[in-house]
């Protein structure tokens, strides 16, 4: 038995951190999957109260689910510029990703507020719940996410900026939001369409 | 020589902790090693606050119609008997073992995310404190047509619905009071434990292994962990959900479960049991794993059929996602799936049995040495094959149907769980004792220990069997007299005292021994892991140079050659390379960075129990306060950066 002197050692060439956050986005997977099975298991019956699909407002929601589409091309605009190492451009297009995030979020709070004044609340029947706890928990994940960007923004005003290597680097969080994007194709097709 | 260790600069906005020694070193620590070791002491805690309960129990029902416990009493202890030994004892000791033992053994300094290690030590110990603060703050209310209020008492205002929590059982109506959320929520929170460790082994089986350390190299405990981590993974999320749903229903008025509503008892038993099949492997596979390491050190041979173990290994885990109907044989479930599952059930014994078979070839024609770690190992393979048979019993769907909830099943999984999973954890406990603690345990103790258990053991789960199958129901809190149950529930009683007092002997060697002990020798067992090549204990810094491994069990080729007909012959420089190992791994030639201790993994942690709190009483201002330390926790953490150059210097 030999020994060398180099340590850290990544076999797979994957670096460390972003190997952790597929790690964490596959179990992320299960979490939406139980929730989505659970809303499908519920979707069909027939229940007392209103349906979730007399207070649905497609054309809205539509142009609400493109902009979280758009803020994922900011993402990769995003990190584009900080690979050619341009910080301006870098923080303008986080920024711009979080804005965009922040105005989905504000059309879900407005989405969620107008369903409630038409009577259609958390308890109404348990069409009208697992449909909360579906989109509010997806509400849930954005919110993280514009969080996460805003830090990194903030990070980015250093001196020296950003990087995509150490602690939490934009690679990381644009993998997130990515998945967060991703999972919202899927509830607006389950949710809203079929 | 002396070590110097001084963090080179304060660049976080805190002040570092610094201390080596003392309780604010062991908080603070982001080292495997002492996670590690904390685990097992907390585990061990609950194992013997489980252990008690067990024989609560035991002692109501070693009379018929026995009145030392209400029926509310009853109901408390069993819940908490359950859910104390699965999520606070087994799961927890198992993550002792991947702690201290995996970066070892892959030859790491360290797992991937030492911080994030700490965070769910401290998650999970903020859990355990939040479920069994119920004794203090929790109410169990008189449910709907059942007994009193008064009956309750003190012991019967924890959970009460069972560890598995059936609904609308653990609903609102039938178990009101606060007890149920205490559960619900405190296994969310001991979730995010179990889950954040996942992660972390995961990414560290796979990006952290050293030079040459192939996959196909790798001991079998460590892909064991690899399976439970992904058992974990993925099975978590299913029971978070779930109890998410729980809350809302109990909390929030929702009806996710509760048929009036419009919801599905039965999705609740679905949800459960897609984790809770699952979760059987991830307490059962780390047994498997300790048991794959002690029989060949024991044997001395190699692991007979490595890459069936391996593979039956993953097999079992995932076969394990497409059974867990099985345990709902009674309920609403069409024949077609009773069937499905039945097969299913039956198929998953193939991989245990070829793991069998593969631990007694290993044993084939080996030269025993039957001390303390390879008697549990020996005594694990006998009573893991009696639950195992038992349990394959349970897929022939009529014969279930019998069986269901009576003493037949518990004295099933108590088979595997105990006589399979914490044989193993013993064996391993003794068997890597010498590594923590640099001392060797008592021997003499350690085989009585075993003798004491395997006699109480059997005596406690064996003729569960037969009362089973004479119709005794579990989960009740009396039976009549006419029943002539009496005689087997007097020696089950005597069983379940006689397993404490083996405990007790345990306790006693593993103080002493830990105190006063022999200084064990360098590779006390003539190992052929990586562990094994370093000094007892393990120093700070794990391995003070990267090894460099060439194949399977490399460490034991080291000192071992074959002669032309393939038996081991020690080499004759074996002893001279052993000693400049242990030379080496106690005096670093260089500068070695590890990761600094800090505050933030235990302020995280510590919001959590706040925010369940909030949730059970509806409160504003606990939620506040549970966000602001999630906040400080996290705020610090991202702006604290892992390691501040901390150098330990070596003069000679």
């Amino acid at each position: 038995m030999s020994s060398s002197h180099s340590y850290p050692h990544e076999p797979t060439g994957v670096e460390t951190r972003k190997l952790g956050m597929w790690v964490f986005l596959s179990t992320e997977i299960l979490f939406f999957g139980t929730l989505i099975t659970t809303f499908m298991i519920f979707k069909g019956s027939d229940f007392p109260g209103m349906k979730l699909t007399d207070v649905y407002d497609i054309p809205f929601t539509s142009i609400s689910s493109f902009i979280l589409l758009m803020s994922s091309l900011t993402m990769v605009l995003a990190h584009n510029a900080l690979e050619a190492n341009d910080q301006e451009k870098t923080r303008v297009w986080l920024l711009a990703t979080a804005m965009l995030g922040a105005v989905f979020l504000a059309g879900q709070i407005y989405e969620f507020t107008e369903f409630y004044h038409k009577g259609f609340e958390l308890t109404t029947n348990i069409f009208s719940s697992s449909f909360y706890v579906l989109t509010g928990f997806h509400g849930l994940h954005v919110f993280i996410g514009v969080v996460l960007l805003l830090a990194l923004w903030g990070i980015g005003q250093r001196q020296k900026g950003l990087t995509l290597e150490g602690g939490m680097n934009l690679e990381f969080v644009a993998l997130y939001w990515h998945f967060v994007d991703i999972v919202w194709i899927v509830l607006f097709t389950v949710v809203y369409l079929i | 020589m002396t070590k110097i260790i001084e963090p080179s600069k304060q660049s976080s906005i805190f002040r570092r902790p610094s201390s080596e020694t003392g309780i604010w070193s062991w908080i603070t620590t982001v080292d495997h090693k002492r996670i590690g070791i904390m685990y097992g002491y907390a585990a061990f805690f609950f194992l013997l606050i489980g252990g008690l309960e067990a024989l609560i129990l035991r002692i109501q029902l070693s009379q018929p119609d026995n009145n030392f416990l209400t029926a509310a009493e009853y109901n408390a202890m069993f819940t908490m008997h359950g859910t104390t030994m699965i999520f606070l004892a087994i799961m927890p000791i198992s993550a002792a073992f991947f702690n201290y033992l995996l970066p070892l053994q892959i030859g790491a300094r360290d797992v991937a995310f030492p911080r994030l290690n700490a965070l769910s030590f401290w998650i999970f110990i903020f859990g355990g404190a939040f479920l069994y603060s119920t004794f203090i703050f929790g109410t169990a209310g008189a449910p709907e047509g059942g007994y009193l209020a008064e009956e309750v008492g003190w012991l019967g205002s924890a959970p009460n619905g069972g560890w598995f929590g059936y609904q609308p059982n653990a609903g609102m109506k039938y178990s009101p009071g606060t007890a149920m959320d205490y559960w619900a929520i405190g296994l969310q929170i001991l979730g995010i434990a179990s889950l954040i460790s996942a992660f972390n082994f995961i990414t560290t089986i796979i990006n952290m292994r050293t030079e040459g350390m192939r996959f196909m190299r790798m001991p079998v405990f460590t892909w064991m962990t690899f399976a439970v981590s992904f058992l974990l993974a993925f099975s978590l999320p299913i029971i978070a959900i779930a109890l998410f749903y729980v809350t809302f229903d109990r909390k929030f008025g929702t009806t996710f479960f509760l048929t009036e509503g419009g919801g599905d008892p039965i999705l609740w038993q679905h949800l459960f049991w897609l984790f809770g099949h699952p979760e059987v492997y991830i307490l059962i596979l780390p047994a498997f794993g300790i048991v794959s390491e002690v029989l060949p050190t024991f044997s001395r041979k190699p692991l007979f059929g490595y890459a069936a173990i391996v593979f039956a290994g993953f097999g079992i885990a995932f076969i394990g996602f497409g059974v867990w109907a099985h345990h709902m044989f009674a309920s609403a479930i069409s024949p077609v799936a009773q069937a499905g599952f039945g097969l299913s059930t039956m198929v998953i014994a193939v991989p245990t049995g070829v793991k069998i078979f593969n631990w007694l070839g290993t044993i084939w024609g080996g030269k025993l040495k039957l001390n303390t770690p390879m008697l549990f190992s020996l005594g694990f393979i006998g009573m893991f094959v009696i639950g195992g048979l038992s349990g394959v019993t349970h897929s022939i769907v009529p014969a279930d149907t019998q069986q269901t909830d009576t003493y037949y099943v518990v004295a099933h999984f108590h088979y595997v769980l105990f006589g399979g999973a914490l044989f193993g954890i013993f064996s391993g406990l003794y068997y890597w004792f010498p590594k923590v603690w640099g001392k060797m345990y008592n021997e003499s103790l350690g085989k009585i220990h075993f003798w004491l258990m395997m006699i109480g053991f059997n005596l406690t789960f064996g003729p569960m069997h037969w009362l089973g199958l004479q119709g005794q129901v579990r989960r009740t809190w009396v039976y009549a007299e006419e029943t002539n149950l009496q005689f087997w529930n007097i020696i089950v009683t005597v069983g379940a005292f006689i397993i404490a007092l083996s405990i007790i002997v345990f306790m006693i060697n593993w103080i002493f021994s830990k105190r006063n002990g022999e200084k064990a020798p360098f590779d006390p067992w003539d190992a052929r892991t990586l562990e094994w090549a370093i000094p007892s204990p393990t120093p700070v810094w794990n391995f003070s140079t990267a090894p460099i491994v060439k194949s399977l069990d490399d460490f034991w080729h080291t000192k071992y050659s074959e002669d032309e007909e393939g038996r081991a012959v020690r080499r004759e420089e074996a002893d001279q390379i052993l000693l400049e190992l242990e030379e080496d791994g106690l005096n670093p030639s260089e500068h070695i960075a590890l990761p600094n201790p800090s505050y933030f993994p235990i302020v995280l942690a510590s919001g959590l129990p706040f925010l369940g709190y909030a949730v059970i009483y509806k409160s504003i201002p606990l939620a506040l306060i549970g966000t602001v330390l999630l906040l400080i926790g996290g705020f610090g953490w991202g702006t604290e950066p892992l390691e501040e150059e901390i150098h330990i210097d070596s003069d000679e």
